[in-house]
């Protein structure tokens, strides 16, 4: 685990780095990415479709940071999800409206059954123990670069908002690994 | 009402355990009592050796055996590298008292209770992975012994996975945590669980008594320099495995209807040592040094054939760690009791400290009619890693 939260750091380190000169005009308001610090993530196996990516997400700035979005070599498109019960209390996933925001000095957990990303339409299979890099990309178009380790993980099959253009049966669960 | 009925119970609970305390006088059995209890102690995890070998012996230990089987289109080896990452995640939290990653439980996670994480990698692994040229000579598979009944049900295995800790809730959560995070990578060939005297039963260091009914494990390594010289590796066979250790897993099972027919005083000539004390027969303390010179009326005191006469080191080379548990398990069908003892030794060279000492026993050990070897495996147990670092970083490198 440790060394994920090295890698992450290393990434901080370079994106402030490469950001620190175009934002030295207002020092006071860096890059969103700057002030944020992932931690303990990890996403689900899948060998085909989507599969989510948890973890804890920290805001240490001063003001409100907001993830829109992100990219990752291994899929498609990288989406924000959250899960919603209905008026019937059955849970659907679907995409974040506006991203992902937390305020200032806060933490947001990225849980199954809760907020989470989602690596859509993957390019290759997610194994367990494998890594797999995804960047975060900010409201202000700064980013946050961020390996999460592959685990088999069973749960969180919410379905999909019948509205949503997602497949609800591809991948995301894991199952077929067990 | 219930409730009424089990607050009193536990009340009265209380008050007995109270009134125990004050009959032995015993001070640590109050502090045991403390509101934070044993369940947040841990074990390091990082260092130059994985701990659950030199570590003070826990009261629960779990011994899993796997081998590897990845699903199509990887390998071997891979399946192997994506084991070690996910359990070195795994054992670096869990023995911390922090729930994994992607842990369903993570309340059970809280109090480790001293659990330790060891990983052990068969000589089967190594042919497997295509890692034969890196494999340590010192890990050889063991000679046949004439007494071994081995059933293959309890044997090999190309990866070992040793949990210990004082609470065994611990060690179930640890296990499920870790199996479940490998399933699609390995099939698990069998399952060991063994036990010693609960924690806080027996003074800390005391020698633990098997089901048999013996002190056993008196003569056994202390200190750094003799793990230094005769545990760890020193990575002249395999600069990889510099750290680590070779690890034997024998199972014995114990004849315990027969070993009942015997008087105590058989018993106590058959193994060399008393019962009570654990003293040998020539001395009057646990501690004291078998006399196998010593006679009576010509014959000696301590038989040649007993089980401490032929254990006994020839050279400071035979000596290794010994690390045994007891089991209890379920018996076949018409038969009382099936327990015995998980025979866990570590030592730098099987073939030079382990194979001469138990040749020694499969001979001629005035023992052997009341235990029987029925499972055996022999693991290198991967050095140590540091904060950063994977399980076999080194090997696979």
């Amino acid at each position: 685990m440790n060394h994920k939260i090295i890698r992450t750091i290393t990434a901080l380190t370079a994106a402030t780095a490469l950001l620190t000169t175009a934002c030295a005009a207002e020092p006071e308001k860096g890059p969103m990415a700057e002030a944020v610090w992932v931690k303990d993530q990890w996403a689900n196996a899948a060998d085909t479709g989507m599969a989510a990516v948890f973890g804890s997400i920290a805001n240490t700035g001063a003001r409100e940071v907001r993830i829109v979005g992100g990219t990752s070599p291994q899929a498609g498109t990288v989406e924000i999800h959250e899960v919603v019960a209905d008026d019937s209390g059955a849970k659907t996933m679907r995409q974040k409206e506006g991203g992902l925001a937390i305020p200032a000095g806060e933490a947001r957990e990225l849980i199954p059954g809760g907020d989470h990303l989602m690596l859509m339409d993957l390019t290759e299979p997610l194994l367990p123990g494998a890594d797999v890099e995804v960047t975060l990309r900010f409201e202000d178009g700064s980013t946050l670069p961020v390996t999460a380790q592959v685990r088999d993980f069973a749960g969180g099959n919410e379905e999909y908002a019948p509205d949503g253009h997602h497949h609800g049966d591809e991948g995301g669960g894991g199952h077929h690994h067990g | 009402m219930v409730e009424r009925v089990s607050r009193r119970r536990f009340v009265a609970g209380g008050a007995a355990v109270l009134a125990g305390a004050g009959l032995t006088g015993c001070a640590t059995a109050r502090s045991a009592a403390g509101a934070e209890g044993f369940g947040t102690a841990t074990e390091p995890f990082f260092g130059p050796h994985q701990a659950g070998v030199a570590t003070t012996p826990q009261a629960h230990a779990l011994f899993v055996a796997l081998d590897l089987a990845p699903q199509p289109g990887r390998s071997v080896r891979d399946a192997l590298e994506a084991v070690l990452r996910l359990w070195t995640s795994d054992a670096q939290r869990l023995t911390q008292g922090t729930p994994a990653l992607a842990d369903t439980e993570p309340e059970l996670a809280q109090r480790p209770a001293r659990l330790t994480v060891t990983v052990g990698l068969g000589g089967s692994a190594f042919d497997r992975a295509g890692l034969s040229h890196l494999r340590p000579p010192t890990l050889s598979d063991l000679p046949a012994f004439r007494t071994d009944r081995l059933e293959p049900r309890w044997c090999g295995g190309d990866l070992l996975l040793q949990l210990c800790a004082d609470d065994p809730v611990a060690i179930s959560h640890a296990a499920r945590v870790m199996l479940k995070n490998v399933r699609s990578l390995t099939r698990q060939r069998w399952r060991q669980a063994g036990f010693r005297n609960a924690h806080g039963a027996d003074r800390s260091g005391a020698t633990m008594r098997n089901l048999m009914g013996q002190i056993d494990g008196t003569v056994n390594l202390r200190g750094d320099a003799e793990f230094d010289r005769l545990v760890w590796d020193d990575g002249a066979g395999a600069p990889w495995f510099a750290g680590g250790t070779v690890m034997i897993l024998r199972r014995i099972r114990a004849e315990l209807d027969t070993w009942d027919e015997l008087d105590r005083e058989a018993k106590e000539l058959v193994v060399g040592r008393r019962l009570d004390t654990g003293a040998p027969l020539t001395g009057t303390r646990e501690t004291d040094e078998p006399d196998l010179t010593a006679t009576v009326d010509g014959i000696p005191v301590i038989a040649p054939n007993s089980h401490v006469a032929l254990a006994r080191p020839r050279h400071d080379g035979e000596r290794f760690l010994r690390r045994p548990y007891n089991y209890d398990d379920p018996p076949p069908p018409g038969q009382t009791t099936d327990s015995g003892l998980l025979f866990a030794t570590y030592q730098r060279d099987p073939a030079t400290q382990f194979v001469p000492v138990q040749r020694r026993l499969a001979d001629a050990d005035g023992l052997n009619p009341w235990i029987t070897t029925i499972g055996s495996a022999v693991f290198a147990v991967l050095p140590g890693v540091q904060p950063g670092q994977t399980l076999g970083e080194a090997l696979l490198r």
